[in-house]
């Protein structure tokens, strides 16, 4: 039987198996990508349609988290009289925890959305079946390729929202706040550990994008072929993305961080 | 429930080699439920054989047998003389090079060109150079009349035409079998007009062999060599046209189905409780 991932909670046998069929499904798209690799073209393209249409919402989204941040962590420090530690502050939050869960966030109702719709729709017109019945194997031709871009825009989108936040903080606590531009950027650039915090936070991003892409792809796959089955599994790539993402999320911080 | 008669002896035509498609006592079970029955069945070489019955009776799920994509729970399936479901997955792709399936709406790929769509199969399963790929798809197109939309998309097509284009796409590939899912639903008596003639020519000319399961009676009648009636998932009724009349004449369900009668041994009524008790019982269970 077909299962759902939001059915996951109904039963704990119903949790095993839907759980086993994601994972099932991962091991399909993972034994895909050889051959999915195999035509750069439409990779280059899913990587634009997935990842490149979300740059927008990432760079306005980022400017104003650390827009934001920079006043907040501003006031807050001014309290205390460290202002001068916000260059780091500001980069510490945004490339450990901000800029994946945001960026994660933003991707799953941007480009998660639009996945789910879009094969939502394929399977509700059969042009998966079409595809079975013509001897091309829909896992390969279309979510393969779809799965890959997603995998590699995420940690991409993340360190362009970590650079665009980092400039919002920059803008309020010296242009605005009147810090001095040399404390900024020398206190951010001893604190930032490139191993510990840059690439802990891009591979928090890689396995937010695994996550993201795989419910959106899952969902879209395996909706009912009606009309409000293509908008039920829009609507719950949304949601299971969005609460996969903030539970790993501490479990990862947990992990990595230690 | 009614009770249906079934088509009595083994299925006419001929057997083996003279067979595209022979189902050998397939049944189908879904979800508990019994969708086909126990069906012998055979579809001549190079003729187009029609499966008729009403809606909901398991014909496309018949034809979802013999593309594969469903197996049977008892009997066998061959198409082309192997039996699809020993096929692993690379045999079973292999054989479905050599079919072709045209789609209820069409299913044509919604991100593709008429174009693209058609040459869809070449591209994916032949390493054609590009000119190549354009003359075979062109002169598809020209067959179904499609050359001047190549450069449309699907939602820019009408039904008829949509549909036009999936058949172009379906026989693309020269397959030996194609299979139609209620080619004509929802059409125009125009487009049905020219759907009808397409898989008449496409079936003369390409020398295929084409199974059409559909529910319009009188089209079929005009259409197809060979006919078969299924009702509640079993065969009702099988043969030529002669035959197929004559069968009418003997059974009273083949002939409400045939005929269109509202009423008969499939009732115009749900099953309900008499109508007097209903309206004089109110509320009452």
């Amino acid at each position: 039987m077909k299962s759902t991932l939001s059915e996951i909670g109904s039963s704990p046998f119903q949790a095993v198996a839907t759980l086993g069929a994601v994972g099932l499904f991962l091991v399909r798209i993972l034994g895909a990508i050889p051959r999915a690799l195999a035509r750069p073209r439409a990779l280059i393209e899913q990587i634009f349609v997935v990842g490149a249409v979300s740059t927008n919402l990432i760079l306005v989204g980022g400017l104003f988290v650390g827009l934001v941040m920079g006043l907040q962590f501003y006031t807050a420090l001014a309290r205390f009289g460290a202002t001068s530690a916000l260059g780091g502050l500001v980069a510490l939050s945004l490339l450990r925890e901000l800029s994946p869960v945001v960026t994660a966030l933003l991707y799953a109702g941007r480009a998660g959305t639009s996945l789910a719709s879009e094969l939502g729709l394929m399977r509700a017109t059969e042009q998966f079946k079409a595809m079975e019945v013509m001897a091309v194997d829909p896992v390969e031709r279309v979510v393969a390729p779809r799965f890959l871009a997603g995998v590699l825009s995420v940690p991409l989108l993340t360190a362009l929202f970590s650079a665009v936040g980092i400039l919002g903080g920059y803008l309020v606590g010296v242009r605005l706040m009147g810090l001095d531009p040399g404390v900024f950027w020398s206190n951010l650039r001893a604190s930032v550990r490139f191993r510990q915090d840059f690439l802990n936070g891009e591979f928090k991003a890689l396995v937010f994008g695994i996550l993201c892409t795989l419910v959106a792809l899952y969902e879209g796959y395996h909706s009912d072929p009606t009309a409000e089955g293509l908008g039920r599994a829009t609507t719950r790539s949304v949601v299971i993305a969005s609460l996969a993402v903030l539970s790993c999320d501490y479990l990862m911080t947990a992990f990595l961080y230690r | 429930m009614t009770k249906i008669p079934r088509a009595g002896g083994p299925p006419a035509g001929p057997v083996n080699d003279e067979a595209a498609v022979r189902l050998v006592g397939a049944s189908l079970r879904r979800g508990g439920r019994e969708i086909l029955r126990d069906l012998d069945l055979v579809v001549p070489r190079g003729r187009i054989t029609a499966v008729m019955g009403p809606s909901g009776t398991g014909k496309t799920s018949l034809l979802s047998l013999v593309s594969g994509e469903l197996a049977p729970s008892k009997g066998q399936v061959f198409v082309e003389g192997q039996d699809i479901n020993t096929l692993d997955r690379r045999r079973l792709y292999a054989l479905r090079r050599r079919m072709g399936m045209l789609f209820q709406e069409g299913a044509l790929f919604t991100d593709l060109s008429v174009f693209d769509n058609v040459a869809f199969p070449l591209r994916e399963h032949t390493r054609l150079p590009e000119a190549l790929v354009r003359v075979i798809v062109l002169l598809k197109l020209e067959a179904v009349g499609l050359r001047g939309a190549a450069d449309l998309y699907p939602s820019e097509l009408s039904g008829g035409m949509s549909r036009r284009a999936a058949l172009a796409r379906a026989v693309v590939m020269d397959p030996a079998v194609v299979l139609y899912d209620e080619p004509l639903t929802g059409l125009d008596p125009i487009s049905m007009g020219v759907i009808l003639r397409l898989i008449r020519d496409l079936n003369r000319t390409l020398g295929l062999t084409s199974v059409v399961v559909s529910h319009d009676v009188q089209e079929m009648l005009s259409l197809a060599d060979h006919f078969y009636v299924l009702a509640d998932g079993r065969l009702i009724a099988q043969g030529d046209r002669e035959s197929l009349r004559a069968q009418a004449a003997a059974s009273p369900w083949v002939r409400q189905f045939l005929e269109g009668e509202a009423d008969g041994p499939v009732p115009f009524h749900y099953p309900a409780r008499p109508l007097w008790d209903d309206l004089l019982g109110g509320e009452a269970a």
